[in-house]
């Protein structure tokens, strides 16, 4: 079956951003394929390159990154969030004017249609952390 | 089972959040790629649809704008949660648009009409 995942959960302040990485480890471990992990709303934060965790607890960024990168998977972070809450890669700091950016390698800043594309390809939707 | 389109589910007030706009976003880019959607407004999510919101003094923008534009996107399915209208004591005069008054036993048809439910 095909999945796509969509976290509005902040990495830190909820729950919601670890319980999607998870969702998403069982769901890639039951043999599902994942078309698209869409980060919208202050789920946005799970792809900055900044955060930083005391050793004993778990990064959440850095774990989607790991991720992505052993299953290949899509992570996209909605590029008006983003903007908006200074979660931005190069091309878009130069944009604005800004002279830092601070996407996560592994993540790529796109627009809402590629939520509504993930919604048209995959079987399954979930969402994580709505409602708020 | 279900179907074609997508279901947006709201649940919270206008203001005081930044829910709402976020949800006629993707009810907006939506019709743009041509998907069906339905906005389904459930507890205080009801009051999004209002008429006569001034949330000038606030420093927000006025959902009702985006609302009436909603038809021109070819959004015309708004559906609302009766028990959540009547509790919070409105009816549909109250509304800025054409609503879908649903009763709660109704919700669960509703939600298997449609291929995928977003909450925001």
């Amino acid at each position: 079956m095909i999945f796509s995942i969509v976290v509005q959960a902040p990495p830190v302040q909820s729950q919601g951003a670890e319980t999607a990485l998870r969702f998403a480890r069982a769901v890639l471990a039951a043999g599902h394929h994942i078309h698209r992990v869409f980060f919208y709303r202050d789920g946005v934060h799970n792809g900055s390159a900044l955060s930083c965790t005391p050793q004993d607890e778990s990064n959440i960024p850095q774990q989607w990154q790991a991720l992505a990168k052993e299953h290949n998977l899509d992570l996209v972070v909605c590029i008006a969030a983003g903007v908006r809450r200074g979660v931005v890669n190069e091309q878009e700091a130069r944009r604005y004017k800004r002279e830092q950016w601070n996407l996560r390698d592994a993540f790529e800043l796109s627009g809402l249609g590629q939520l509504v594309e993930a919604c048209i390809q995959s079987d399954r939707v979930v969402t994580f952390g709505g409602r708020s | 089972m279900s179907v074609d389109g997508m279901l947006i589910l709201t649940r919270s007030a206008p203001y005081g959040s930044s829910a709402a706009r976020d949800a006629l976003d993707v009810a907006l880019t939506c019709s743009v790629f041509e998907q069906p959607v339905t906005l389904l407004f459930l507890d205080d999510g009801v009051f999004q649809l209002m008429k006569d919101q001034s949330p000038g003094d606030i420093a927000q923008k006025n959902l009702n704008a985006v609302q009436q534009s909603l038809p021109l996107y070819d959004i015309e399915r708004l559906c609302v949660g009766k028990s959540s209208l009547e509790r919070r004591g409105l009816s549909g005069d109250d509304l800025i648009l054409p609503v879908e008054i649903v009763d709660d036993s109704s919700l669960p048809a509703l939600l298997a009409q449609y291929r995928h439910v977003l909450s925001i």
